[in-house]
């Protein structure tokens, strides 16, 4: 079972900016051990984001994204008390979906 | 033939414009570059995890960690981080935040706290043990550092830690004061602060826990002094030792009335 995400939805105007923090390892595939073996790739290739369960954003990541992603973006009209709920799917078939609420 | 002048005429104004916009010192391009991380510092998963971890009924005893005293009583931890480290009459010694934790886990939860100090860093228990001092340290950040100075012990401790700072050994006859006792001075692009006086808020003593963006590490104090030690290639100091508890009390008393931003996130 993945860590939990943090996410703040942060509303200005008709928008809100959405801030996410994710815990992954993000292995590119590309390291090798202390012993010379190569660490097999594992990392998100699949976040979306839903606006009170409306799909809203869909991004395909690759093994260039830093360890731990931050993402950020904004949704236009939306306002105080609306859920956001942020899912990610990583190319080992976990995943993990966290919810906030705008404030 | 004219245009082509022109164009060459043009090329080099834009050329020579943005060269006095990039003109920024490489400090202000630092400060810059921390500002943009600073708003998503991972260190906050941490502290989520340490939350968790606080609660959770864990270890042989199967207890949570809400009755362990940090200095200000069982169970009262806000503030705690900012009187660390200080003398503690149940282990008859002094003691920082990690090695604290260490005797609550053992107390508390039945977990070997010895075997947990020989662990290394990144793995298993010691994970737990960091992510227990940033949450922690969140719960006291923006406070300012009011290490208690009264016991005979703390002054010992700040005066062994004093020395510790200037005594110049190992191979390179290497002291903490080599780097850290004069302003202005930096490691490539890390600022390394002067640690022979009250660096200010936030620098320092004040700064750590802190997550390190270059390999997505959460260091604790313990971790950032053994690696001081490992860059003047000392032996290996050892988890929760008596000289790395000894520079927290002299680090942590010369940062008295700084503001601590623990957990920062550095490069």
């Amino acid at each position: 079972m993945a860590d939990p995400m943090r996410i703040r939805a942060q509303v200005a105007g008709d928008k809100v900016t959405v801030r996410v923090l994710m815990a992954h390892e993000m292995e590119s595939g590309q390291r090798k051990d202390s012993a010379g073996n190569l660490v097999p790739a594992w990392f998100i290739n699949e976040v979306s984001a839903t606006h009170n369960g409306k799909l809203v954003m869909t991004a395909d990541w690759g093994p260039a994204v830093s360890k731990n992603p931050f993402l950020q973006f904004a949704i236009k009209g939306a306002k105080v008390g609306d859920k956001v709920a942020v899912t990610w799917k990583d190319n080992k078939g976990d995943t993990r979906t966290d919810e906030a609420t705008a404030s | 033939m004219k245009s082509k002048v022109l164009i060459a005429i043009a090329a080099l104004l834009a050329v020579s414009f943005s060269g006095t916009y990039a003109q920024k010192t490489s400090v202000q391009s630092i400060e810059e570059y921390r500002a943009m991380l600073q708003d998503g510092n991972p260190a906050e998963l941490f502290e989520a995890k340490g939350e968790n971890l606080w609660k959770q009924k864990r270890g042989p005893k199967n207890a949570s960690l809400e009755q362990c005293d940090l200095g200000k009583g069982p169970g009262v931890f806000k503030g705690a981080f900012l009187e660390l480290p200080r003398y503690f009459a149940d282990t008859n010694r002094v003691q920082d935040m990690e090695s604290r934790l260490l005797t609550c886990m053992e107390t508390l939860q039945g977990l070997n706290a010895a075997e947990i100090a020989l662990t290394p860093f990144g793995k298993g228990e010691q994970n737990n043990v960091t992510a227990l001092a940033t949450w922690l340290a969140a719960e006291s950040k923006g406070g300012k550092f009011n290490l208690p100075k009264a016991h005979p012990q703390e002054k010992i401790a700040v005066e062994v830690g004093r020395r510790l700072f200037f005594q110049r050994a190992g191979p390179h006859d290497f002291a903490c004061a080599s780097c850290h006792s004069s302003d202005g001075a930096r490691i490539r692009l890390q600022d390394l602060p002067n640690l022979t006086k009250n660096p200010g808020d936030g620098v320092g003593f004040a700064a750590w826990p802190a997550y390190r963006v270059s390999n997505g590490q959460m260091w604790g104090m313990q971790q950032r002094l053994n690696d001081c030690y490992r860059q003047q290639r000392f032996p290996y100091p050892g988890f929760g030792s008596e000289a790395t508890i000894a520079l927290g009390s002299y680090l942590g008393s010369i940062a008295t009335g700084s503001k601590s931003i623990a957990p920062a996130i550095k490069r």
